[in-house]
């Protein structure tokens, strides 16, 4: 995914982090769930202050006459309860009670969690270990479970109740704030604080903080909900003073009285319910502007082709004639921006590649070739969309093809060698596991047979060992291992096509050769195509037959590998190849007496652990 | 591996003592109002220590933990000071109304929860905005009032299940099932709605890892890449999740039971803690810990099976 789009650039005068907050504070008002979710706590907030002065008695006073009184009466708002209670003066009291409850228990949790999380995030290891098992044993308490059992230590005072859940809430917020300090602190501007000689105190809290501070505002509408709701079921049961109004406590008295009175169950139940319903959402609202949304799900499948492939085939039909193994033609992929609108990252793409034959594909990062490798071997992301043209392998149309007919495809004729070895492999299968599973997927064979066959390929990949790395797991072998390991998986099934994308990049240069030379003769033995994406021409001089260059999406120069070295036409392409000679890295002489040639018996890397 | 499991317990055992040395000092700040309940309303401040000093209570706190821990270590945890009762096999007893009500619970939120994770996070679309809806109406609503509409629902208006009361599971084992039905779901919503929402990231990482991409140019079919390598994958979290989950639930559980009338572990450290019962408090306190303990080991043990790069060997 080398190339993926690139959102506009903000405005550059600004420095990053200013941008960001401005941008959050601005998506936060133009957000309904955020203004909505806020303006119903602010007002249920500003009701339960002003309870004083909306109601006439006070939330404990009882009077015979109010007994369930009907919502409307004389200085009952909303009626009475079954004991001649106010029931709208202790909802407004419920609801200070709420807050009360909600400062007490973020607060308690945030003080403790973000002091110990810079501490243990920014110091060394050792005082790391020991508040990350202190934290850890606070975890293992089972939560309401000590809050009740210590019952008899707050003696039922909610406060108090709220403080212990506020310790007990704590872990998580040390574990937020450890990341977060752990990863900023190997930041380069917090070495330079620290080189520049920032005493640690200022350095916490001018570059730590700042970095903790959104993750922290959102952490704080959710530890304040979980406080309300656990209040409330600890006040429904009845824990605590009859004399502290609590929507949990209303909720139960309204509960026995449900058939005769139903509003004075549903009025608690409403408030309760919108409050930490609100406080929610508003902390879903805050993560979306602060942290720029979720990831969101997708159909894995991916990537749909929009045109109708008969539609782009005809668009073209009459500019070219190109045919070979594989012709794209037109090939144009879009993202979307965030504003929505499509972005190309490739346009208008023209290849082909006859049989046998060796096409390099060369550009820097971002240029699009990685897109176009992706799009023939049909598994572009599933954001990604392709607007117009065609790839047609043997003759047959790909694009718009369903998923079921593409993977037989896939299986039996394109193969695909990645640039990282090690993400590549699946870490929880043994690497012979996984490659039995490609050759089951792609042939009629039996699990023995593929097995078979999976061990004679890695022999013939040059693996030193091949039962060991047969039932060895990724991380159990080197890189070098993993991609003649990728190598067997591509070539398993015998494909006409090799789609290798910066196959020796990520590897040790020793390495790399050989990888070269291991491609080279598979390619001789098994007559395949290759499209070798790389921005090494060095790799290019090595190994290709023919070349196109690619920049900004598009294919600047087309020719065979001789021509473009010896007269490169395109001002780009000059520039490519003038840059990489400076270095020196492009080894001129031929590729056969370079490294020892046979690649099978090549020095096998023997990093194995 | 054995000595791995030995070492885990070992630390175990260290963490209930810490637990239970906690709990029992700040217990240790109401004992005053444990002697004073136990005499009832006649008690005077000379009455009060004469009960404490009977009972005990009036030693140091560090030698009371002492003797307490000493007699736990042989299996003794006392009798109720108000009915006599043993605590150990009180407790027993009643452990299987709670861990009969958790770990259902626990299981249909894991089964439910990956399910709509796994769906959610490979199928996009309405599939995932239906499972994240359901998942923000978990979050929403506080359990209270999740509790007390199933059973409004399904118990007093539909009159499927019954409102309260425990059958045992050797009595019948249909009005078992019946009877912690509503408990169990009460439980489950909260844990679905955050364990489904793990799973959906995780999963929705996994899925747009690199290896993912390579099994699919190799041919494998989607089933197999989302429900094999997938989901593997993203287990590891999930069950991590699960044993937090575990651990609330626990909580949950007390609640619930006193609500629906149980005859469990939570109910009994509920009126435990009430009355001030030091010995059951303390009795709950531990085998609520070393539960803990045990989940959390099982959880360890599944990972590393899951996980080669965590395997013990």
């Amino acid at each position: 995914m080398s190339s993926s789009v690139k959102a506009p650039e903000p405005n550059t005068l600004e420095t990053p982090a200013d941008t960001g907050r401005k941008s959050a504070l601005h998506t936060l008002m133009r957000d309904p769930q955020a203004v909505i979710s806020a303006g119903i706590l602010i007002v249920i907030v500003l009701l339960g202050l002003l309870a004083p002065l909306l109601t006439e008695h006070g939330p404990n006073h009882s009077s015979l006459d109010a007994v369930n009184a009907a919502p409307g009466t004389e200085g009952y708002l909303l009626g009475g309860d079954k004991s001649g209670r106010d029931i709208f003066a202790r909802l407004l009291n419920s609801v200070n009670t709420s807050v009360v409850s909600a400062l007490i228990g973020a607060s308690i949790a945030l003080a403790i969690g973000v002091t110990f999380g810079l501490v243990g995030g920014y110091f060394g290891r050792r005082v790391r270990g020991l508040t990350e098992w202190v934290f850890s044993l606070i975890m293992t308490f089972p939560g309401l479970l000590l809050l009740i059992v210590l019952l008899p230590v707050t003696d039922g005072d909610y406060r108090a109740t709220m403080m212990i859940f506020g310790v007990l809430l704590s872990p998580g917020i040390y574990r937020l704030v450890r990341n977060l300090v752990v990863g900023v602190s190997k930041e380069l501007y917090v070495d330079a604080a620290r080189v520049s000689g920032l005493p640690d105190r200022r350095i916490l809290s001018r570059h730590v903080l700042s970095v903790v501070r959104g993750p922290i505002v959102i952490a704080a509408a959710f530890l304040s909900g979980s406080s309300i709701a656990v209040q409330s079921g600890l006040a429904f049961l009845g824990i605590g003073s009859n004399e502290v109004a609590s929507f949990g406590a209303m909720i139960a008295d309204g509960f026995t009285n449900l058939y005769e009175e139903p509003l004075q169950f549903v009025w608690p139940s409403l408030f309760l319910g919108v409050m930490t319903a609100s406080l929610v959402l508003l902390g879903n609202a805050l993560r979306d502007a602060l942290e720029g949304g979720r990831p969101k799900a997708s159909d894995v499948v991916g990537a749909r082709s929009r045109p109708a492939p008969a539609a782009g085939a005809a668009n073209t039909a009459a500019t070219s004639t190109a045919s070979g193994l594989l012709v794209v033609e037109d090939l144009t992929i879009a993202y979307p921006a965030p504003s929505g609108e499509l972005t190309e990252v490739v346009s208008g793409v023209n290849l082909s590649l006859e049989a046998g034959e060796t096409l390099g594909l060369v550009g820097e990062s971002g240029s699009g070739k990685t897109q176009t490798a992706f799009a023939t071997l049909g598994v572009l992301p599933p954001e990604a969309t392709i607007t117009r043209g065609s790839i047609r392998l043997d003759g047959r149309e790909l694009l718009g093809l369903a998923e079921t007919e593409l993977r037989k495809v896939r299986g039996t004729s394109i193969a695909y060698v990645p640039q990282e070895p090690m993400s590549n492999l699946d870490p929880s299968f043994t690497v012979g596991s996984q490659l039995v599973e490609g050759v089951r997927a792609a042939t009629t064979l039996s699990r023995s047979e593929a097995r078979e066959r999976v061990l004679a390929l890695l022999q013939r990949v040059g693996i030193p060992d091949p039962r060991r790395t047969f039932d060895s797991y990724p991380h159990q072998i080197s890189g070098g291992m993993a991609q003649r390991v990728l190598i067997a998986g591509a070539v398993a099934s015998r494909p006409l096509l090799l789609i290798a994308d910066e196959p020796t990049t990520a590897l040790d240069v020793t390495v790399q050769a050989e990888i070269l030379d291991l491609l080279r003769d598979l390619q001789k033995d098994l007559n395949m195509a290759v499209l070798l994406v790389t921005h090494n021409f060095g790799v290019v001089a090595d190994s290709c037959d023919r070349v196109a260059v690619m920049r900004q999406g598009e294919i600047v120069e087309t020719g065979s590998t001789e021509e473009l070295f010896s007269r490169p036409s395109h001002s780009y392409t000059r520039m490519l190849l003038d840059s990489i000679l400076d270095d020196g890295a492009v080894r001129t002489d031929g590729p056969a007496d370079a490294v020892a040639s046979d690649s099978s018996s090549a020095v096998p890397d023997t990093e194995a652990s | 591996m054995i000595t791995y499991v030995l070492r885990r317990l070992g630390t175990g055992l260290v963490l209930a003592v810490l637990v239970t040395l906690i709990t029992f000092l700040l217990l240790g700040t109401s004992f005053d109002d444990v002697a004073g309940t136990l005499l009832g309303s006649g008690a005077t401040p000379e009455s009060i220590q004469a009960q404490k000093a009977h009972m005990g209570l009036d030693r140091p706190v560090l030698t009371q933990y002492a003797d307490w821990l000493s007699h736990a270590v042989r299996g003794d945890l006392g009798a109720s000071y108000f009915t006599a009762e043993p605590v150990r096999s009180a407790i027993t007893a009643r452990l299987g109304v709670t861990l009969s009500v958790v770990l259902a619970a626990l299981l249909f939120t894991a089964v439910i929860s990956v399910a709509l994770g796994v769906l959610a996070a490979s199928r996009g679309g309405a599939v995932d905005r239906v499972a994240q809806g359901a998942s923000l109406i978990g979050f929403l609503v506080p359990n209270l009032l999740i509790a007390i509409a199933l059973v409004y629902l399904l118990a007093i208006k539909l009159k499927w299940l019954p409102a309260t009361g425990y059958t045992p599971f050797a009595e019948d084992p249909g009005s078992w099932a019946t009877s912690i039905a509503i408990p169990v779901a009460a439980l489950m919503v909260p844990g679905i709605a955050n364990l489904s929402a793990q799973i959906r990231g995780a999963m929705i990482g996994e899925l747009r890892k690199d290896y993912v991409r390579t099994l699919r140019t190799r041919g494998v079919p989607t089933r197999s890449i989302v429900l094999r390598h997938a989901l593997r994958n993203a287990a590891g979290p999930a069950l991590t999740v699960l044993s937090l989950e575990f651990v609330q639930m626990l909580g949950g559980a007390l609640i619930i039971e006193k609500v629906f009338a149980l005859p469990g572990f939570g109910s009994y450290a509920f009126d435990a803690s009430l009355q001030g019962d030091v010995p059951i408090i303390m009795g709950i306190t531990l085998f609520g810990v070393l539960l803990v303990v045990c989940v959390n080991l099982a959880v360890d043990l599944v990972n590393g099976w899951l996980n080669p790069k965590a395997r013990i060997h």
